[in-house]
């Protein structure tokens, strides 16, 4: 069923139930996500994509749109709180950019540009977390994950479809684990995936890093956000 | 750090040959500029060279006092725009960047290291007892008949426990990020300010490494 909602004051057509998120990239507004991928389901863990839905906020990818609702996305204040949990995301780690991996192809740091981050207005606060090395094929470098939980959802084991990847214990003390023994049975192109799929440099390949000069990464060749805006045909 | 030595003599503190009159009224109508490096590689000075052409136009309004690039140690007298690369490490870091507060009107952090911490901070999830029994007692690179110490002197300036981000220890009014930021970023940043535009930095040239 078409419906018309409003996004920052100009009317858009859509279908009834799609997820606000993908409306809005639809008619050309970019909302940052680090949890979601369009077309998995969501996950509604990273709240980057916080939006003002007929004056709430709420996560955009967690809402279905209806008739008649109205949207704020690049509204000062709404902007600021977007910017201000990436900070938060950026204060809790440790996000050295500079000796990362996955530097120019991460998505947290392509969505610190877009959001216009120069510094976290929160204390950094260095926390210690040990990496696990274990499995053969890939590292965990614990200092740099947002438990967004795409490798807990989404990364499986072929055979018994059981997680690879789960969130111990709570708050600050929790940790991102994998299985060795399902991690270890990954083929190649999981591995990949996972890594891949990770949008920070938390899930790192083993004997793979740096690869792309500087200015051939994937976000320098195009933009999160113009890949974000580009996926439109469905 | 304040000398211990009463003889010694700062090198601000030499007679000075002044300049020829009108050079010195020039420079004293352009937007005086000072320059540090903190607990950083110099990297972020460097990519202040890294402006090109850029820096003959900005010289038009600026003239840069203490840096090391003019080799003048200490600001001469209150500036406009204060310059700091590198994060605070030590009790000298943390004079020297109240000295530029007190003495700047605008202070930008510039590089990662005077963002957040950058590289030096990798040592705050380590103790400083073991980064100093992995720098100068368990090192290498020791003298086979030398007993390795870790070095004291009043001289010396204390080392901090951690890093910690030239905006934890004074209030700085703008960042400029990147390890070190490209000499486009560094050049719209000043050139907003020495033309007395709100300062803004693109997604474009914002950069974190």
């Amino acid at each position: 069923m078409s419906i018309r909602i409003t996004i920052d004051g100009h009317e858009v057509i859509a279908q009834h139930g799609d997820r606000l998120v993908d409306v809005a990239a639809d008619n050309g507004v970019y909302i940052p996500t680090l949890c979601y991928q369009r077309g998995k389901p969501c996950l509604g863990t990273c709240r980057a994509c916080s939006v003002r839905v007929n004056g709430n906020v709420m996560a955009a990818c967690t809402v279905p749109v209806s008739d008649g609702m109205e949207v704020e996305v690049n509204e000062p204040e709404v902007a600021d709180m977007r910017k201000a949990l990436v900070e938060l995301l950026f204060a809790e780690g440790n996000h050295n950019c500079p000796s990362c991996e996955k530097s120019g192809r991460c998505e947290l740091q392509a969505v610190g540009y877009e959001v216009g981050m120069m510094v976290s207005r929160f204390p950094y606060r260095f926390p210690v977390r040990e990496r696990e090395t274990a499995p053969e094929k890939l590292w965990l470098e614990r200092d740099r994950c947002i438990f967004c939980q795409r490798c807990v959802e989404f990364v499986r084991d072929k055979e018994t479809g059981r997680k690879i990847f789960s969130i111990d214990h709570r708050g600050t003390h929790a940790s991102i684990e994998v299985d060795v023994a399902l991690a270890n049975k990954m083929p190649d192109e999981q591995v990949r995936e996972a890594a891949e799929l990770c949008p920070v440099g938390c899930i790192i390949e083993k004997g793979l890093g740096y690869n792309d000069p500087i200015g051939r990464r994937k976000f320098e060749i195009k933009s999160i956000r113009e890949r974000a805006l580009k996926r439109k045909h469905k | 750090m304040s000398s211990t030595e009463k003889h010694e003599i700062a090198s601000h503190e030499l007679p000075a040959t002044p300049l020829d009159p009108e050079t010195q009224a020039a420079r004293d109508e352009k937007i005086q500029v000072a320059m540090i490096g903190l607990c950083g590689c110099w990297g972020c000075t460097l990519s202040f060279l890294d402006m090109d052409e850029n820096l003959l136009r900005l010289l038009e309004k600026v003239t840069i006092t203490r840096s090391s690039l003019t080799d003048v140690k200490r600001i001469p007298h209150r500036c406009a725009i204060g310059f700091v690369e590198g994060g605070v490490a030590n009790d000298e870091n943390i004079e020297t960047l109240e000295h530029f507060r007190e003495n700047c009107d605008i202070l930008i952090s510039v590089g990662a290291c005077a963002v957040w911490g950058g590289v030096p901070a990798m040592r705050n999830v380590v103790p400083l007892e073991e980064c100093f029994e992995e720098a100068y007692l368990d090192v290498p690179t020791t003298e086979p008949d030398s007993e390795p110490r870790i070095p004291y002197h009043p001289d010396l300036p204390k080392i901090t426990t951690k890093v910690y981000p030239c905006h934890e220890v004074v209030k700085m009014d703008y960042f400029i990020p990147g390890c070190p930021p490209d000499g486009e970023a560094i050049f719209k940043v000043l050139d907003d300010l020495v033309n007395g535009r709100e300062v803004e930095l693109p997604t474009s040239i914002n950069r974190y490494d």
